[in-house]
C-alpha cells in the first residue's frame, strides 16, 4: 500500500511534474500570462479604441444626418413633403459610409459632398442618396432594382427599408468590389450583377422601384416595363460632381400611363422676387 | 549666322508648345483650361524680364552655356511640366465641394511657366549680349515665332499631339546644342554643334512614351465609354480641331438616342461611338439599307420637322456621326446637305466605317460638305424646307458647364437670321438642345429666334414659333412664315404620340404645357411667354441666369453667369444646387485673382528692389508713375486688341484652332516691322520738326504731309501711332463684321490672305507705343528700363484674362473700345 501509495505519489510526483508547477514554469508561465495579460489588455484597449471610433463615426453619422435634415427644408418641393421620412434618416444614420468610399477619401466620407470612387464614378452626396431613397417610396416588402451599382452604398440603404435589392453595374472592377463588400458587411437581400443594365433583370421583375444612377440618354424601355404599376423610377441627371436635376418616372397605377417629373433637389425660383410679387 | 537659328529655333518651340498645350489641355482636361495658358506663357517671359534684369550681367559673361541651359531648360521642362501637371491629383470637377483643389492651380502656373522662362531668357540673352544685331536677333524671334505656331499647327495634321512634343522638345535641344556650341565672338564650333545636335535628335527619339503619354481624365466620356467590357478603340485620328476616337462597343452596345421617347420600344441598332478630343459622343449607326431598325429615330424629338413636310430638302449643319440624316432619309427628304467642319469626322463616316454606316454618303440626295456651318450657309444661294442643327454635345459638358467660355457663332441673332434666309417660305429651322433646369439654353434660343423675326420686321413672331420638350431634350422650331391650323395640330399630334410636352405653341393654354414631363411649374411656357410680351426686358433683367440672345460681338451662348444670382447659387450649392452655377466663368475669376498675385510677386517684386537699389536722381517730366501707367495701359490695350481679334475672327475662319496661329502670326509680324520702323519714324519726324513751316521744301510728299499735323505735338510719333492704332481699330469695328459676313464663302486660304491684310496695319502702329517710349525711357532713366518691361509683362498677363471676362459681359466691340481709350490714356501720360 505504502509503496503504492508512494508509487502514487511517485505517480503523484510524476503527475506532479507534469501537472504541477515547478519554479521554471510558473517564470515561463507568468511571462505567458503577463503576456496574455499584456495581450489581452491591448485588445481590451483596441476594442475600447474601437469603441471610441465606432462612437466618433457614429457621432459623424449623426451631423450627416443632421445636414440631411436642414438640407431637406428647402427640398419640399422634390420631396413632395416637408422632411425626408424618419425611417430613410435613422437608415442613413446606420450605413457605414466610410465602408464604401476609397481610403484615401474616408475622411470625407460623412463630409456633405459626393466623393470619387474611382473608375470617373462618384458615390453621391448623402443627401442626394437620402433625397433619391425617399422618392422611391420603398416599403418593407418592396424589390427594387438598382441600375448603376458604383460602391454599393445606395444598395445598401435600400436593403435596409425594402424586402429584396438587385443591383447591376457596368464596370466589372467596381461590381467585384461592391458585392464583396456587401456580403462582408451582412447585406444578404442584396443581389449583384455584373453587366449591361438596360435589360434590368429578368428574373426579378416587376420592381416596386427603380434607381439608374448610370448616366444615360435614354431611359430603357426594358426598365420601364419592369417597373410595377404605381411603381417609381428615379434617375439623376447631370455630370459627376454636379448633379443637374432628378427625374421620377411613375407608371400609373389604374391606367399604366407613363409620365416623368423632372425635379430640382433644392426649391428655386428663377426670377427674383421682386418681379414675381408684379 | 548660326546665332540667329538658335534663337529662331527657341521661340519656334515656344511658340509651338504653347499651340500645343492649348490642344492637350482641351483632351486630357477641360476646354476652359485652354485660356489660360497664353497667360501662363507670358507670366514665364515677364519672370524672365525680372530675372535678366538681376543677374544678366553675369550670365553674359558665360553667354554659350548660359543660353544653352536656357533652351535645355525649356526642352526639359515641356516634356516633364506636361508630365508632372497629368500626374497631380487636380480634380477640376470637384472644385466646388472642395476649394482646396483651387491651390493646385499655382502649382500649374509655375510648372508651365518654366518652359516659357527658359525660352525668354534665352531670347533676352541674345538680345542683350549683342546690342549691335537687336534688330536681326529681335527678326529671326519673330520668324521662329510664327513658324513655330504655325508649324505645330500644320504637324497636329500629321503628328499625334503626344508625338508633338517630342519634335518641341527637339527644337529647344537643337538651339541648347547650338549655344553650347557658341564663341564669344557669336561664331559656332561647327563640330562640336552637330555632335550635340546629334545627341540632342537621339534623345528625343529615346524619349520613353509614358512620358509624352496623354491620360485622360476618368471622368470624360471616352474614359467611361472604355471601362464597359468588350469596349475598344477602333479607330484614332487626330488634327488640330479635334483628337477623334472610334469605339466599338459589342457587348453592351451605346443606344445613343437623346430624348428618345418613353414609349419607345425598340432598341437602336448597333452604333459606334466617335468621341472628340474624348467626349462630346456622336454615333455612327449601323445602317443596312432596312429603315424599320432606324424606328426608333422618330420617336426622338429631332424628327419634329419631318412630321410637318413632304420630301423637304434638308441641310444639316452639324452633320457628327450621320444619324440625323439617317432621319431625314427616313422621311424622304429628296436632298440632303450635310455640314461638317471635321475633315477626319467626315472620312470616318464616308471611307474608313462606310459600309457600317451604309455608304450614307453615297446615297442618291446626299452631300457632304466640309466647312463650318456659317461660312457654309452664307456662300449658299440655295433654300431648303429644313436647316437641322443637331445635339452634338454632351449632356455631361451642358451640365457641368464646361463649355461656357467657348464661344459660338451657331446660336447667335445674326446667325439665326442667315439660317431664316436661306429657309424657303414655310420650311422650318430645327434646334435640339438638352434640357436643363431651371431652363436656360432653350429660353435663349427662343429669346434669339424673337430678336431675329422681329429684326426681319415680323410683328408677331410668336406666330412663328414653336418649342416642344422631351423627358431630356427641348427642340425649339421657327418657321419662315406664321404656323397654321394643320401644322399645330401635328406639332400637338407628334407630342402627344411620344409623350413630349408643348413648351410654347402659338395660342396654347397654359395647362397644356405640363401633360408628360411635369415640373413644379411650366417654367418653359412662362419664359416663353414672357420673351414674347411686353415684359421681355424686365423678364431677362430679373431671371437668375443670364438668356439675352448672343450676337456676333458677345458669342457666349454657354454663359449663363449672373453675379446678382452667385450668393444665392453659392448657398443651394450645397443643396444638390451645384448645377444652377456656371462655374468656368467663377473659374476665370479666380484665375485673375491668382494670375495677379503671381504676377505681382513674380514679376513686380524683384524689380522694386532693383529699383530701389539703383535710384538716381528723378529725370525732368519722368515720374515714375508715368512709366509704370503707360507700361501699364498699354500693357493692357495691346493684348485687349490682340484677343478681341482672335474672337473676332474665329467667326471669319471658322474655328479657333485657325484663328489663333494667323492672328498671333499677324501681330507678331506686323509689330515687329511697326516696332522696327519706330525709331526711323522719330528721326524722320525730328528733322521734319527742325524745318519751320515756312522753309518749307517745294516738294513734299503726302506721307510728310500727314506727318505734320503730328508735328506740333510734344512728342510726335507716339501721337501718331496712338492715332494709327485708333483709326484702325475704329475701323475695324465698324468694317469688320460687314465685310466678314460678305467674304465668308470664301475659300479657307484667301479667308486668310484677308484676315492679315486687315491685321496689317493695326498690328503694324501697335507695334510702336512699346519701343518709342521705351528708347525715351532709356535716354532719361535707365534704370526704369527692366521695370518698364516688368510692368508691360503684368499688365500682359491679367489683361488676357480679363479681356474674356469683360468680352462675356460687355462684347467684344466694348473690349475694343476700353483698350483705344487704355492707347489714349498712355499717350496723354507721357505727353
Amino acid at each position: 500500500m505504502r509503496w503504492l501509495r508512494r508509487g502514487a505519489r511517485r505517480s503523484d510526483a510524476w503527475q506532479g511534474c507534469r501537472t504541477s508547477t515547478p519554479s521554471h514554469a510558473i517564470v515561463a508561465r507568468s511571462w505567458s500570462a503577463l503576456a496574455l495579460g499584456v495581450f489581452l489588455a491591448l485588445l481590451v484597449a483596441a476594442r475600447s479604441l474601437t469603441a471610441a471610433a465606432q462612437a466618433d463615426l457614429a457621432a459623424e453619422r449623426a451631423r450627416m444626418v443632421a445636414t440631411i435634415e436642414a438640407h431637406a427644408k428647402q427640398a419640399s418641393i422634390a420631396l413632395g413633403r416637408d422632411s425626408i421620412a424618419p425611417e430613410i434618416l435613422k437608415v442613413v444614420g446606420d450605413v457605414p459610409r466610410h465602408e464604401f468610399v476609397p481610403d484615401r477619401v474616408r475622411g470625407d466620407a460623412y463630409a456633405d459632398r459626393p466623393l470619387p470612387i474611382g473608375y470617373g464614378q462618384t458615390v453621391s452626396q448623402p443627401f442626394i442618396v437620402a433625397l433619391m431613397t425617399d422618392l422611391l417610396r420603398v416599403r418593407p416588402g418592396d424589390v427594387v432594382l438598382e441600375v448603376g451599382t458604383g460602391s454599393g452604398y445606395q444598395a445598401a440603404v435600400l436593403a435596409h427599408l425594402a424586402r429584396r435589392v438587385y443591383t447591376i453595374e457596368i464596370v466589372p472592377a467596381l461590381a467585384d468590389s461592391a458585392a464583396a463588400r456587401l456580403q462582408r458587411l451582412g447585406y444578404g437581400n442584396v443581389a449583384t450583377r455584373s453587366g449591361d443594365g438596360y435589360y434590368g433583370w429578368e428574373e426579378a421583375e416587376p420592381f416596386d422601384g427603380i434607381i439608374v444612377t448610370a448616366a444615360a440618354s435614354q431611359i430603357p424601355p426594358p426598365l420601364i416595363r419592369q417597373l410595377k404599376p404605381g411603381g417609381r423610377m428615379v434617375i439623376p441627371l447631370g455630370a459627376p460632381f454636379a448633379l443637374q436635376h432628378l427625374v421620377l418616372v411613375e407608371r400609373n397605377a389604374d391606367d399604366g400611363r407613363v409620365t416623368t417629373k423632372q425635379l430640382l433637389p433644392v426649391s428655386f425660383v428663377p426670377l427674383t422676387s421682386g418681379s414675381r410679387q408684379r | 549666322m548660326l546665332l540667329f537659328l538658335a534663337v529662331a529655333l527657341v521661340s519656334a518651340g515656344a511658340l509651338a508648345y504653347e499651340v500645343r498645350l492649348t490642344r492637350l489641355f482641351s483632351i486630357v482636361q477641360w476646354h476652359h483650361y485652354a485660356y489660360m495658358v497664353i497667360s501662363i506663357a507670358l507670366l514665364g517671359y515677364g519672370a524672365s524680364g525680372a530675372f535678366l534684369a538681376l543677374v544678366g550681367d553675369g550670365l553674359r559673361r558665360h553667354l554659350g552655356a548660359a543660353f544653352a541651359a536656357g533652351a535645355a531648360l525649356f526642352a526639359v521642362s515641356a516634356v516633364t511640366s506636361f508630365a508632372v501637371a497629368e500626374r497631380l491629383p487636380f480634380n477640376a470637377l470637384a472644385v466646388l465641394w472642395e476649394p482646396r483643389q483651387l491651390l493646385f492651380l499655382p502649382i500649374l502656373y509655375t510648372l508651365f511657366a518654366l518652359p516659357f522662362f527658359g525660352a525668354a531668357t534665352c531670347i533676352g540673352l541674345a538680345l542683350a549680349a549683342f546690342p549691335e544685331r537687336v534688330g536681326r536677333i529681335y527678326r529671326y524671334d519673330l520668324i521662329g515665332a510664327a513658324a513655330g505656331a504655325i508649324g505645330l499647327m500644320l504637324a497636329l495634321f500629321v503628328l499625334f499631339p503626344d508625338t508633338a512634343l517630342r519634335l518641341v522638345a527637339l527644337l529647344g535641344l537643337l538651339a541648347a546644342a547650338l549655344g553650347i556650341s557658341l564663341r564669344e565672338s557669336g561664331a559656332i564650333r561647327k563640330g562640336r554643334a552637330a555632335a550635340c545636335s546629334a545627341a540632342a535628335i537621339a534623345a528625343c527619339a529615346a524619349l520613353p512614351p509614358s512620358w509624352t503619354a496623354l491620360h485622360l481624365s476618368e471622368y470624360k466620356g471616352l474614359s467611361q465609354a472604355l471601362l464597359v467590357p468588350g469596349a475598344k478603340v477602333l479607330a484614332e485620328d487626330s488634327s488640330p480641331l479635334g483628337l477623334l476616337t472610334v469605339v466599338s462597343s459589342p457587348t453592351i452596345p451605346l443606344r445613343h438616342a437623346p430624348g428618345l421617347s418613353l414609349y419607345n420600344a425598340t432598341e437602336p441598332p448597333a452604333q459606334l461611338g466617335v468621341f472628340t478630343d474624348g467626349d462630346g459622343l456622336t454615333a455612327i449607326t449601323a445602317f443596312d439599307g432596312r429603315r424599320e431598325p432606324l424606328n426608333y429615330l422618330d420617336s426622338t424629338p429631332t424628327a419634329l420637322p419631318y412630321h410637318l413636310l413632304e420630301k423637304p430638302e434638308v441641310l444639316i449643319l452639324g452633320a457628327g456621326g450621320g444619324t440625323d440624316i439617317l432621319l431625314a432619309l427616313l422621311h424622304g427628304a429628296t436632298t440632303i446637305d450635310a455640314v461638317e467642319i471635321n475633315p477626319q469626322l467626315v472620312r470616318l463616316v464616308a471611307e474608313r466605317f462606310a459600309a457600317f454606316a451604309g455608304h450614307l454618303y453615297e446615297r442618291p440626295g446626299v452631300r457632304v460638305h466640309v466647312a463650318e456651318a456659317r461660312s457654309f450657309v452664307a456662300g449658299r444661294r440655295d433654300r431648303y424646307d429644313v436647316i437641322q442643327i443637331p445635339l452634338l454635345d454632351s449632356f455631361a459638358a451642358a451640365a457641368a458647364g464646361t463649355h461656357s467660355l467657348s464661344e459660338s457663332y451657331v446660336y447667335t441673332i445674326e446667325a439665326f437670321e442667315q439660317y431664316l434666309d436661306h429657309l424657303r417660305p414655310g420650311g422650318y429651322l430645327a434646334i435640339t438642345r438638352w434640357l436643363k433646369l431651371p431652363p436656360r439654353d432653350s429660353l435663349r434660343l427662343f429669346a434669339t429666334a424673337v430678336s431675329a423675326l422681329e429684326r426681319r420686321g415680323i410683328g408677331e413672331p410668336g406666330r412663328h414659333l414653336a418649342l416642344v420638350r422631351s423627358w431630356n431634350t427641348t427642340t425649339l422650331l421657327v418657321k419662315n412664315g406664321p404656323l397654321t391650323g394643320q401644322d399645330m395640330a401635328k406639332i400637338r399630334r407628334f407630342a402627344d404620340e411620344r409623350a413630349f410636352d408643348l413648351a410654347f405653341l402659338p395660342g396654347m393654354a397654359r395647362e397644356e404645357a405640363n401633360q408628360f414631363n411635369i415640373l413644379d411649374q411650366p417654367l418653359f411656357f412662362d419664359g416663353a411667354v414672357a420673351l414674347l410680351g411686353r415684359e421681355r426686358d424686365e423678364f431677362l433683367r430679373d431671371y437668375k441666369f443670364d438668356i439675352a440672345p448672343t450676337t456676333d460681338d458677345r458669342p457666349y451662348f454657354f454663359d449663363f453667369f449672373k453675379w446678382r444670382a452667385l450668393p444665392e447659387l453659392l448657398e443651394r450649392r450645397a443643396i444638390g444646387g451645384v448645377a444652377l452655377l456656371d462655374w468656368g466663368y467663377l473659374l476665370l475669376a479666380a484665375t485673375l485673382v491668382q494670375a495677379a498675385a503671381l504676377a505681382l510677386v513674380l514679376i513686380l517684386a524683384p524689380l522694386l528692389s532693383l529699383g530701389r537699389d539703383r535710384r538716381e536722381p528723378a529725370a525732368a517730366g519722368l515720374a515714375r508713375w508715368r512709366v509704370a501707367l503707360y507700361f501699364l495701359a498699354i500693357g493692357f490695350a495691346f493684348l485687349f486688341i490682340e484677343i478681341a481679334s482672335i474672337q473676332r475672327f474665329v467667326l471669319f475662319l471658322g474655328h479657333p484652332v485657325y484663328a489663333i496661329p494667323v492672328v498671333l502670326c499677324g501681330f507678331l509680324f506686323f509689330a515687329g516691322l511697326g516696332s522696327g520702323i519706330a525709331p526711323k519714324l522719330t528721326a524722320r519726324l525730328e528733322a521734319l520738326r527742325a524745318r519751320s513751316p515756312q522753309s518749307a521744301p517745294i516738294r513734299i510728299s503726302a506721307a510728310d504731309r500727314l506727318f505734320r499735323c503730328f508735328v506740333r505735338v510734344r512728342y510726335p510719333p507716339l501721337a501718331l501711332a496712338i492715332a494709327g492704332i485708333g483709326t484702325a481699330a475704329l475701323l475695324h469695328l465698324v468694317v469688320a463684321l460687314p465685310l466678314f459676313r460678305w467674304l465668308m464663302p470664301l475659300p479657307g486660304a484667301l479667308k486668310i490672305a484677308v484676315s492679315l491684310v486687315l491685321i496689317a496695319p493695326l498690328a503694324f502702329f501697335m507695334g510702336m507705343p512699346f519701343p518709342l517710349a521705351l528708347v525715351r525711357v532709356a535716354a532719361a532713366r535707365s534704370a526704369l528700363v527692366p521695370w518698364a518691361w516688368g510692368i508691360n509683362g503684368c499688365a500682359s498677363v491679367l489683361s488676357a484674362i480679363l479681356a474674356i471676362l469683360l468680352a462675356m459681359s460687355l462684347g467684344f466691340n466694348a473690349v475694343v473700345l476700353i483698350a483705344i481709350g487704355l492707347y489714349v490714356l498712355a499717350a496723354v501720360t507721357l505727353r
